[in-house]
């Protein structure tokens, strides 16, 4: 199996942001643990996938790692898989971890592509979201990163906050974009029933941004960031030319994925499976012998081509015609999206515009 | 051999004819106390809960009078709607006399003054009962003094009773037996049957229901139906009891069933007279009508894998209600269907719910239509009732619709809303009668068209309930009908399309446009649509497009959800019309039948 990716969660974190639902250990007395239960999982799949061209440690907080459980974790995977000459390594980073001597390690570690959790640059917003870090430390660690060697650098950033203006947003971004990234993901908040942010505005703390807000701030920042020469290649991600996220294409191309750690989703290619979201099920599971996943599914043709589609309209590759099934109004249907300027049809693909990628979740359905 | 007497019940909705029949049904001791249910002759869900009779239910009670001789009383039920009159009609040529029920409350209601009318037509004789004696608003003197002037009848000879309560019904049955004259009985004569009803066994075939009226018939004999001359060997008479109770032979003046191997309603006509093939009638008895509808409408089913389905439920349907006219018919829009006639709105909204309910079909029923009649400049006359066949608009050289006149009775003081509505609906030519104080029957002439869409909800809601309607054809009449199409994204949907009189073609439009605006979903483009007269469109409106439907995240653990959530969206889908690239709700097509002129 080629194309393969590998993901590692690591459901550590310092502390728990605002926007996040996620279910993530505090407590990194169960980081040795949760390392061993991790490599009896790994050598459950030894020799079902290989060779990786990308490997993605995502959490979580990758960072909040000590380099001495993070080397091991990373000795461990390429003593055991196999992985290809021009492998993409990407982790993500909190720039509170950043120090000189762990970007250093980093590097040594052979990690040639960090994702840092940037999410604003106003100490204000940065203080809304409850991150541990201040806009100047973000900034920073970019330095030390770029001087120390790393050439692809992404950052992700989170926009739509309750009461933010364009001009708040734009800050940011221009700041972002003075940092000379090769990639940024930027996106939209959502608010997540179970985060505090979403306790906060079930209590009428906080208000959502309105949808015409939402759509402002998507289109200015498409607009913006492709001026300053990004490619819009997925609804919330922007890349320069030839620094697309290798690993992150996998999920939307159908590529085959492998996933380790708590709640990471696998695909080999028709069959996806997921682990449990509890890092102490997790444990206790692999300790017990026994296997850490919790759901499975056998994609059907219909599946695929379902997913081929909701997934083809959120990235600029589009879908391929051959992969639409024919249907009466098809031509009719084509004609009036594009008419609307939501896709435009190039190489035999229907390709979603800015407005396209607006509707997403809507497109797949009326070609179903 | 008891006393037969037939009599049949003539009422508004509500005012307690099925309620009185079951009283006389305990009383008589047909059932126990235990086996009672309310309504009982009512046996279809749908009408319980309408509260109207659809099917009628003959039955025999057996009754002896206080002087101790024994009675056959043949209570001859009949369908309570304006669609149904002539079966109502044909009912009442069965019978010697009427019961007249009249809410003490409500008083005399217009559909009770046809029935009553078309019961003194047939000379019978009528014995006025006022009914829920027992209510608080109950006003007998204001009901006897109706019965007086408005119906010309002895209010003195009124019985008083509460059905619900059970009070007044031995003197009821005690004047049926004093007043009704008994049968004439020409045994001797040649069969003459009339045929005042039948329903579909699916064992026996069909039963039908009939009123002998010279000589007799039994098992064994080969009848012979006088409309159209086919003949049948008798396999059972009998009389109706709460079930069908065989006999040796009916003779003239019972009621009663025969079972024949008539395979089809539709080859018992009511009104038809039933004679023996070797002993033969001259003459048929007098009345004998082929119904023919008067309200047409397409029956599309919402996939088109039900189509076999609704083929089934159809033919089967038929075998009960002969009314009930279809052939096939096709829209580009809707694909198969069938274009179905109907006697009349409450007839089709019937047969529709019996569909649904009783064969569970989802289909959609088009806007109904009424029988057109155009002439054409190569002088060819054509009846329309399909707007798919409406001529090409430069050959019409005159254009009729059918015209009804249209009685409604009430309250003076609703009089202004009544006209309104009326002259809304182009209704010409008013009358008006005070036949009592403080009532009014207004008389307009209406086109046929203007009624069969909500005009029966719409008087009720501006009368509070308390105005009635009745109407009869009166022919056609000239008009400028145009053909009005609806246009979604430029795409004809044949479906909706309507004839309808240019001066209400605007509103129609408007209002269709306003409709379907509200019921088709938002989609990720806009979706015009338009009203169209020919080419040219004279009402549009609009379904603004989705602004934003796109989620932040879609990794790993966000593709089976979001596929799930899709495959939901789907199925909800299959229940929309595709039209060109917009999905239509079944609901659409429906909501354009609800009109509401305000």
């Amino acid at each position: 199996m080629s194309n393969c990716g590998l993901y590692v969660h690591i459901p550590f974190c310092r502390s728990r942001c605002a926007y996040c639902d996620f279910y993530s250990q505090t407590d990194f007395s169960l980081a040795p643990d949760w390392l061993e239960a991790l490599k009896g999982e790994a050598r459950l799949y030894k020799d079902r996938f290989g060779p990786f061209d990308s490997l993605y440690l995502g959490g979580g907080t990758p960072t909040a790692l000590t380099a001495f459980h993070l080397k091991n974790l990373v000795d461990f995977l390429f003593k055991g898989f196999c992985f290809k000459e021009d492998l993409e390594f990407t982790i993500e980073a909190n720039p509170d971890d950043l120090s000189q001597d762990y970007v250093a390690f980093l590097k040594d570690l052979g990690v040639n592509r960090v994702s840092v959790g940037v999410q604003s640059l106003e100490d204000k917003e940065l203080a809304f979201l409850r991150r541990r870090h201040s806009a100047s430390r973000a900034v920073k660690a970019f330095d030390r990163l770029r001087k120390t060697g790393f050439e692809s650098l992404s950052a992700d950033l989170i926009y739509a906050l309750p009461g933010q203006t364009l001009k708040t947003w734009f800050r940011t971004l221009h700041r972002a974009l003075s940092l000379q990234l090769d990639h940024l993901s930027c996106y939209q908040l959502t608010l997540e029933k179970h985060s505090p942010l979403g306790a906060m505005l079930s209590r009428g703390e906080i208000k959502k941004a309105g949808i015409e807000q939402e759509r402002r701030f998507f289109l200015a920042t498409s607009s913006l960031l492709e001026q300053e020469g990004y490619h819009h290649y997925e609804v919330s991600n922007f890349a320069r030319q030839g620094r697309v996220c290798r690993h992150n294409l996998k999920y939307w191309d159908g590529s085959p994925y492998l996933g380790l750690g708590p709640a990471a989703h696998s695909f080999d290619g028709s069959t996806r499976w997921w682990n449990t979201r509890s890092i102490h099920r997790y444990l206790r599971r692999l300790s017990a012998g026994r296997s850490p996943i919790t759901g499975k599914e056998t994609l059907s043709e219909e599946d695929r081509s379902m997913e081929s589609l909701l997934l083809g309209f959120r990235t600029s590759l589009g879908i391929s015609m051959n992969m639409i099934k024919n249907f009466d109004y098809l031509e009719t249907l084509l004609k009036q999206l594009q008419e609307s300027g939501l896709v435009i049809l190039r190489q035999g693909s229907v390709v979603p515009t800015r407005e396209g990628f607006l509707h997403a979740d809507g497109l797949p359905l009326l070609f179903s | 051999m008891p006393d037969i007497r037939n009599f049949s019940i003539i009422a508004h909705i509500d005012h307690g004819k099925s309620t009185l029949a079951d009283r006389f049904i305990q009383y008589t001791g047909l059932v126990t106390d235990r086996q009672f249910r309310d309504q009982i002759l009512d046996s279809m869900d749908l009408e319980r809960e309408r509260g109207i009779t659809i099917k009628s239910h003959t039955i025999t009670l057996p009754y002896t009078d206080k002087a101790g001789k024994p009675h056959a009383l043949n209570l001859i039920d009949t369908p309570g709607h304006v669609d149904f009159s002539y079966e109502v009609s044909r009912a009442l040529a069965s019978c010697e006399g009427v019961l007249l029920l009249v809410d003490a409350s409500q008083g005399v209601q217009a559909q009770t003054l046809s029935n009553l009318f078309m019961a003194m037509e047939h000379d019978l004789t009528i014995i006025p009962v006022i009914n829920k004696i027992d209510l608080p608003s109950a006003d007998l003197p204001m009901v006897k003094g109706q019965l007086d002037s408005e119906l010309g009848l002895d209010p003195d000879t009124a019985i008083l009773c509460s059905a619900k309560e059970g009070t007044g019904i031995e003197e009821i049955l005690e004047a049926i037996v004093a007043r009704i004259p008994e049968p004439a009985q020409n045994i001797e004569n040649p069969l003459k049957a009339l045929i005042f009803d039948a329903c579909y066994d699916p064992f026996r075939g069909v039963i039908v229901s009939c009123r002998l009226f010279d000589g007799k018939v039994k098992a064994g004999d080969v009848i012979r139906f006088m409309s159209h001359g086919k003949t049948y060997r008798v396999e059972e008479v009998g009389l109706f009891r709460l079930t069908r109770e065989p006999a040796k032979e009916l003779s003239a003046g019972e009621v009663g069933y025969l079972i024949a191997g008539v395979k089809t309603v539709s080859d018992t006509r009511i009104g038809d007279t039933i004679t023996l093939d070797t002993h033969t009638a001259v003459q048929a008895l007098p009345g004998f009508k082929e119904v023919k509808p008067v309200v047409f409408s397409s029956l599309y089913p919402i996939s088109s894998e039900d189509y076999e389905s609704l083929v089934v439920a159809l033919e089967k349907y038929r075998l009960n209600d002969a009314a009930l006219v279809y052939q096939k018919d096709s829209s580009a829009a809707l694909g198969q269907g069938f274009r179905c006639g109907f006697l009349g709105l409450l007839h089709l909204e019937i047969v529709q719910e019996r569909l649904e309910r009783e064969y569970d079909l989802s289909f959609i029923m088009t806007v109904p239509s009424v029988q057109y009649q155009f002439t054409q400049s190569d002088g060819k006359a054509l009846t329309v009732d399909n707007p798919q066949y409406y001529p090409d608009p430069a050959t019409i050289l005159t254009s009729a619709e059918p015209f009804i006149r249209a009685t409604i009775f009430t309250p003076e003081r609703y009089l202004g809303a009544v006209m309104k509505l009326c002259m809304e609906r182009r209704g010409v030519n008013a009358r008006f009668n005070s036949p009592a104080p403080g009532r009014l029957e207004v008389i307009y002439d209406m086109p046929l068209a203007e009624v069969i869409v909500d005009f029966h909800d719409k008087l009720k809601s501006i009368t509070q309930g308390y105005g009635s309607f009745d109407y009869e054809l009166t022919g056609h009449r000239e008009g400028n009908l145009v053909k009005l199409d609806f246009l979604v994204n430029g795409e004809k949907v044949d479906a909706l399309s309507l004839i309808v009189h240019s001066d209400r073609a605007r509103q129609w439009a408007v209002q269709v446009c306003d409709r379907l605006k509200d019921e088709i979903p938002r989609h990720q483009f806009k979706i015009a649509i338009q009203g169209a007269i020919g080419g040219k469109i004279i009402a549009r409106s609009t379904v603004s497009a989705f602004r934003k439907d796109v989620t932040a995240k879609c990794y790993g653990g966000d593709i089976t959800r979001k596929r799930k959530l899709l495959e939901k969206q789907k199925k909800g889908k299959k229940r929309m019309k595709m039209v060109g690239s917009v999905q239509i709700p079944q609901g659409a097509f429906v909501a354009v039948l609800k009109a509401d002129y305000e």
